[in-house]
């Protein structure tokens, strides 16, 4: 026998981090590959990128505190940043802003502030912010999807584009890039346009961008996949969508002219994948299921406030951050009734 | 009628938060029936196998001891005896290994038994205890040394005789076995349920409660048949029932069984009479009916020996003293060595520091485990704040919070999270993705307290001594000042007389001064 002493339990445990992370990133495939198919390799080409980047950084922090790399990377939490960093930027963004992005997500946001766990901010989200406060042209070039697109990028130019920054001969950023929806919305609703006639343009499918309503729906899957295999639970992705269409619904229903319907916030932007996949990070949300169900909706409510009168068209990431402060006080003020304190009924 | 027969099964039942689904593995042995094991060659019983006053000796080394003799005697209310399991040589009384999570020794009679099995006189059965005054019967089953057979072991006299102004209108039987592995109950319930339905009808006698619920998990479908056919077979049906339980982990703690069967929540700090409820085991039940009906004091229990490194898993009688080295020895050793030997069930068990510890009245399983079935969880990494630990935690808690505090030492702040109102199950330390032994943080921070606390009495006896010291050396102080003013003043009170001469020795100077100075003016005139 050996002589260390192990506490009770003495069965296997249920869990285990990597393995949680592991079908977070497995659950991200459908809505990666949407991705790639839609606006080309260079959502890959980043995606590997900045998990190297992130491993690497990982890695090298958590040996300059003096311990030992392997346990720390192989909870695939700085992978499972990197992915969600590398969807969130635009496909051709420049190697350098990825690594930039992922050097400020993994170090600053993660490790100087105690490494897995203990971080206040989603590390991904953080970066995202960062860059596009600091590059906002860059940040924001985003290439149109596939079947809108004039000139499809292959493998080798989206590859030259993100190292060199240099374009396939004849074509200039202006010709291949495209508002998001959810810029081309507001820019036009700035001009007085009305929905109807915002909805002419080619840009808009059946709910909402033409491609991006369909990246809405691969992630949409993947939450699916994680709610069934109880990596997330409900509340976060239901009340965070449930206060963005609500808020959405009630000025649609004031003026449904001059603000757009809700199925169009819910399939724009980052709404499905901040719901399923960044809100619900566990470090950074709140961790009582009313704490939860409060936080989800208030980053809801916000996206909604941030997209139609903030400066910027989209606004998951500062939702989530801002929600991220907020996350300790909710959580301190919706503690559950302990069993045996008052009340007959549990 | 089955209709009505599925109606009357029907209860309603409550469900507690959270729980978990573990392998019971029970399949293991609970096709095992109770079998007796052989006196083995020395008894190692300890005199303190009860929560509260230890019990007194009553016997020394060198004496003969016949079996069913009281070797050790209660002291206080809350305490039990402790009798000779066989008729034998007490060799010694010393501190011997018991079971106790920190590896503690406890007082042991050993005994050599002198295989005989000798009983002593015992006291004649009362199976008219209904006609008898309930205190004497309390008095039987405070003889008996009946305690908790669950676990706990807290005295079961104590327990049935519950204060007047307590109005105790239900009696839960506990007979959920919700640890896995452990099936010493299921097979009491199968084989020997009319004897505890006896023990039962004594303890509903002596609570006079209204209601008698029996609770059992629905993996024991055998034990739920016997218990009810027996049930059927007595008078009892109008106010027991036997009552399939989900089977959810940890259904068979004592809050959560009463909350399961009848809604009600123990108060936090507070005991299960302050809301009208008795709990009681079905081990318990089965030694009421020994004490009561038969006469015979908890000299023996059954006990699961269990765990994939056993060679042949086995639910035994064992006579209380055995040792954990025959136990396994009779059940045909290892089949592989084992990883750890855990005293208990594997969520709320100890492992054991030594091979060779005594059972007890409350010993209930010993576990071998192999690797495989209770591998090292490893290193604990951060935790990640996911949240399972609060899903999982019958008692509705924040174990992410209560670990958060723990480990910064924060003691008072994880008493605003309740920590003591945390059971120990382990089921959040099963579930935590990070693999942080999370109740091992809570007995920590439990101790902790505790120790704190004392110090704080401690100091707090100490300032009210130096209070007390300095308080009384003030007095003395203020006492030697009074008395020293009262004979200042009393000095005073005389000084006024002085002018009269009533002083004698001035006035004797005087006399004398004037003797002598009439002598001088005699002299001179009779001179020359």
């Amino acid at each position: 026998m050996k002589s260390t002493i192990v506490s009770s339990p003495h069965v296997p445990r249920a869990n285990r981090v990597d393995q949680i992370m592991l079908q977070v990133l497995l659950a991200l495939v459908p809505g990666v590959a949407a991705m790639i198919w839609f606006f080309g390799w260079g959502v890959l080409i980043n995606v590997v990128l900045a998990v190297t980047f992130a491993v690497l950084a990982e890695a090298t922090v958590v040996l300059l505190r003096g311990r030992r790399p392997w346990p720390a990377v192989g909870d695939l939490s700085a992978v499972v940043t990197a992915v969600l960093f590398a969807i969130s930027v635009p496909p051709t963004l420049p190697w350098w802003l990825t690594l930039l992005g992922i050097l400020f997500a993994i170090v600053l946001v993660k490790q100087l502030y105690g490494g897995m766990g203990y971080n206040p901010f989603n590390p991904a989200m953080a970066a995202y912010v960062f860059l596009l406060i600091s590059y906002p042209v860059a940040m924001t070039t985003w290439l149109a999807p596939s079947m809108l697109a004039e000139h499809g990028f292959t493998f080798m130019e989206s590859l030259r584009a993100i190292l060199t920054g240099a374009l396939p001969p004849g074509l200039d950023w202006d010709a291949v890039s495209s508002a998001t929806p959810l810029d081309e919305m507001r820019g036009k609703l700035d001009l007085d346009m009305t929905i109807e006639e915002i909805r002419q343009s080619p840009l808009w499918g059946s709910f909402g961008g033409r491609g991006w309503e369909w990246v809405g729906n691969w992630f949409l899957l993947g939450g699916v996949y994680l709610l069934w295999r109880r990596v997330i639970t409900w509340h976060i992705p239901v009340s965070m969508l449930t206060g963005l269409l609500v808020s959405a619904g009630v000025f649609w229903l004031i003026d449904p002219q001059t603000h757009p319907f809700p199925a169009f916030h819910l399939f724009s932007g980052a709404a499905i994948l901040g719901a399923f996949f960044i809100a619900t990070d566990p470090v950074t949300a709140c961790t009582t299921k009313r704490g939860q169900v409060i936080f989800g909706a208030l980053i809801g409510v916000t996206v909604y406030v941030i997209r139609s009168w903030g400066g910027y068209p989209d606004a998951i990431a500062f939702a989530v951050l801002l929600m991220n402060i907020a996350a300790p006080t909710i959580d301190y003020y919706t503690q559950p009734r302990v069993f045996g304190h008052g009340g007959e009924r549990g | 009628m089955p209709i009505a027969h599925l109606l009357s099964n029907k209860r309603r039942l409550w469900k507690f938060h959270g729980g978990i689904h573990v392998p019971d593995e029970k399949a293991l042995s609970n096709a095992c029936a109770i079998e007796s094991i052989p006196l083995p060659e020395r008894l190692v019983i300890p005199l303190q196998q009860h929560i509260g006053a230890p019990a007194r000796p009553l016997i020394k080394a060198g004496d003969r001891v016949l079996k069913g003799q009281m070797i050790a005697a209660p002291s206080g209310f809350i305490s039990a005896p402790v009798h000779a399991s066989s008729s034998g040589t007490v060799v010694a009384i010393e501190p011997r290994p018991i079971a106790h999570p920190s590896g503690l020794s406890g007082v042991c009679a050993i005994i050599e038994p002198d295989g005989a099995d000798t009983w002593a006189e015992l006291p004649p059965p009362l199976p008219d205890y209904p006609q008898l005054d309930p205190e004497q019967v309390r008095e039987r089953i405070r003889w008996a040394g009946v305690v908790g057979m669950g676990g706990a072991a807290f005295p079961s006299a104590v327990k049935l005789s519950p204060a007047i102004e307590r109005n105790i209108q239900t009696l839960v039987i506990n007979g959920a076995e919700c640890e896995p592995y452990i099936t010493c109950d299921d097979r009491l319930m199968r084989e020997r349920a009319p004897h505890i339905l006896e023990g039962v009808r004594i303890m509903h006698h002596l609570l006079g409660v209204a209601e008698v619920l029996i609770g059992i998990e629905d993996n024991k479908p055998q034990a739920i048949a016997a218990m009810q056919q027996a049930l059927a077979d007595t008078d009892m049906q109008a106010y027991t029932h036997v009552v399939s339980i989900p089977t959810l982990y940890p259904s068979g703690g004592e809050k959560q069984l009463i909350h399961i069967l009848t809604g009600k929540e123990v108060p936090t700090n507070g005991i299960p009479a302050q809301i009208g409820i008795v709990c009681q085991n079905v081990g318990t039940a089965a030694a009421v009916a020994d004490a009561v009906l038969v006469g015979r004091p908890l000299i023996s229990r059954v006990i699961t020996v269990t765990g994939r490194a056993i060679e042949q898993p086995r639910n035994l009688e064992v006579p209380v003293g055995t040792t954990t080295e025959d136990l396994i020895a009779y059940c045909g050793g290892y089949q592989e060595p084992p990883r750890k030997l855990v005293c208990g069930g594997p969520m709320m068990g100890f492992e054991l520091k030594q091979p060779s510890v005594p059972v007890t009245k409350s010993t209930n399983c010993l576990l071998a485990l192999t690797a495989a079935e209770s591998p090292d969880p490893g290193p604990s990494l951060a935790c990640i704040r996911c949240g399972r630990c609060a899903e999982a935690c019958p008692a509705k808690l924040l174990p992410q919070q209560m670990y958060w505090y723990a480990r910064s030492k924060d003691l008072d702040r994880i008493q605003d999270y309740n920590l003591f109102d945390c059971i120990e199950c382990g089921c959040c330390a099963q579930v935590c993705p990070s693999h942080i032994p999370l109740v091992q943080y809570y007995r920590y921070a439990k101790t902790e307290i505790w120790a704190r606390e004392q110090e704080r009495k401690k100091s707090e006896l100490a300032r009210a001594r130096h209070a007390a010291k300095q308080a009384r050396l003030e007095r003395q102080e203020k006492e030697r000042q009074a008395r020293l003013r009262q004979q200042k003043a009393a000095l005073e009170a005389k000084k006024p007389g002085d002018g009269e001469g009533a002083d004698p020795k001035k006035a004797a100077i005087e006399a004398a001064r004037q003797r002598a100075a009439a002598k001088k003016a005699a002299a001179q005139t009779e001179g020359p």
